[in-house]
């Protein structure tokens, strides 16, 4: 059956599709019913792009029939809602950017994604400009988590955590300033990669922090990550951050295994602060690759802090107009914050600047003795929607913000890292390991990703419920 | 900071500042936050950093 292929990854649809055995309009075809059929209940997508799916679908056909083999050949994917789309308005799970003209040019990763063949189903809910780890709006609704719909997709990339792991789609572009990939990774099941900060071009995707933004792609496969992160890399003059490096063939070292590799648990900050499903995917995956090592990230505590004043402020200051003139039209959880962010002093956001510069020395000299450093991805399972509070620690927090005290290190100093979706004896929900590497390594984290999977310890399911829908 | 940090009176101060509207019913949280922010700055601060550690940031003109 056609729909049968919507539960397997992207490598094996598009090799499908490349060897004729299915054509990119039945896939797509497939994917739009599915799609149909789960989204009002689920909350993935926002707005569906069906006539250019279709479209793009004949495209491929065509090029196939006349001998092309485009590496994503007839995969259907999202992206988040922040993403250009040309026609369409970029609304950042806003309701104020809903004034704004269409888009008149796909996204580079959007465009990148078509030149390999891909099939865009369209843009995806998502937690406002991106300041959420939750995946629930007030404009939109909340994306569900399809393995519990009573539980959070996690956020920011709410609905592409939701619309991967239900198979309305196999892959999405995603954005993760502070942990928005691996947190709806960790929550939904999924593998995610955040790559090393300015890798991937973020030209035409609405920005959050300038300083932390990164993109990148969510799917259920670590192969599928490497087969998406290598179509998407490429120097691109529109993005002034990005960072000029040779490019990585991540497919070609996937296989490499990871015998040689130094791999280390982090310890103290990131075994202190989770509930005990966390640090048992961390023990599980330690297990798995035989890592009796720990290792102290210093100061992880403060590099969480700094991101979280650098954000704040950052982001304040790029919606300070939309503030005064508009801040009724806000999602209310994320206005009170950015209120707020409008208000902190620069000797603060300067110092926490300066101490990045610090943590990321500090963090090379860890990376010096070690190839891959472990930790978990959240302190816990998915939560339930519209839970407030979370006691870590001993303490008792806003839940929020603090979905993402294990991810925001990282991202602070913009470490490549892929999120592991791991499922313990009995649980009937996953919980996400960061696979952390050093600067532009992303094909360590890759390839230990990859040995995982094989090895059974990661794996990232179509929601059992939806499987048969 | 040696004195401690009055989220209340920094909110009230700086909207004025920043031309910002703050409805009374969005003061509490956005105050809560603004805690949370300076609490967080304050273990930012209180970290020494040598003179010539500087902002990472690259401009290339």
């Amino acid at each position: 059956m056609t729909a049968d292929i919507l539960l397997r990854p992207v490598h094996e649809i598009a090799a499908a599709v490349q060897a004729h055995r299915l054509s990119a309009r039945m896939v797509t075809e497939a994917a739009i019913a599915r799609t149909e059929a789960a989204n009002a209940r689920l909350g993935a997508f926002t707005d569906l792009t069906l006539a250019r799916a279709r479209a793009e679908a004949d495209a491929v056909d065509t090029a196939v029939r006349q001998g092309a083999e485009p590496p994503l050949a007839g995969v259907p994917y999202g992206t988040k809602n922040l993403f250009d789309i040309a026609g369409v308005v970029t609304r950042a799970g806003s309701k104020i950017n809903r004034d704004n003209p269409p888009a008149r040019a796909d996204a580079t990763l959007v465009r990148r994604m078509k030149d390999a063949g891909a099939i865009l189903l369209g843009g995806l809910n998502m937690g406002e400009y991106a300041y959420d780890f939750t995946g629930e709006n007030v404009h939109d609704g909340a994306s569900l988590n399809p393995h519990d719909p009573t539980r959070m997709s996690g956020g920011s990339s709410g609905g592409s955590g939701t619309a991967v792991v239900s198979g309305m789609v196999a892959a999405a572009l995603c954005s993760d300033t502070n942990g928005s990939i691996r947190v709806p990774a960790s929550f939904c099941g999924l593998f995610g990669l955040k790559p090393t900060l300015g890798r991937l071009s973020r030209a035409g995707a609405f920005p959050f922090c300038a300083s932390l933004d990164h993109l990148g792609p969510l799917a259920r496969s670590a192969r599928d990550l490497a087969l998406l992160f290598d179509v998407l890399q490429g120097d691109d003059p529109a993005d002034p951050m990005q960072v000029r490096r040779p490019l990585i063939a991540a497919v070609a070292a996937i296989d490499e295994g990871v015998s040689g590799l130094r791999i280390a648990v982090a310890d103290g900050y990131f075994r202190r602060n989770g509930m005990p499903e966390a640090s048992a995917a961390v023990d599980k995956v330690a297990a798995a690759l035989g890592a009796t090592r720990s290792v102290t990230v210093p100061e992880a505590a403060r590099a969480r802090a700094a991101a979280y004043v650098i954000t704040t402020a950052e982001a304040a200051a790029l919606h300070l107009d939309r503030l005064r003139t508009r801040a009724a039209d806000f999602d209310p959880d994320v206005r009170d914050r950015l209120l707020s962010g409008a208000m902190v002093p620069a000797a603060w956001v300067i110092r926490a600047q300066r101490f990045r510069a610090w943590f990321r020395d500090a963090m090379r000299r860890v990376f010096a003795d070690v190839d891959i450093l472990l930790a978990p991805a959240t302190p816990f399972h998915a939560l339930p929607s519209g839970t407030k509070t979370v006691t870590l620690d001993g303490v008792a927090m806003p839940a929020r913000p603090n979905i993402g005290i294990f991810t925001q290190p990282i991202s602070f100093i913009g470490l490549p890292v892929v999120a592991v979706p791991v499922w313990l004896d009995g649980a009937s929900l996953p919980v996400g390991v960061q696979v952390i590497a050093p600067a532009w390594r992303e094909d360590l984290a890759l390839r230990v990703a990859y040995h995982l999977e094989r090895a059974g310890v990661a794996a990232a399911p179509v929601a059992r419920q939806l499987e048969a829908a | 900071m040696t004195a401690p940090f009055d989220a209340g009176a920094h909110a009230e101060h700086m909207a004025k500042v920043m031309e910002l509207t703050v409805l009374p019913e969005w003061q509490v949280t956005v105050v809560q936050h603004l805690a949370a922010t300076a609490a967080a700055a304050e273990l930012v601060l209180s970290f020494p950093l040598d003179d010539h550690v500087e902002p990472a940031p690259v401009f290339e003109p």
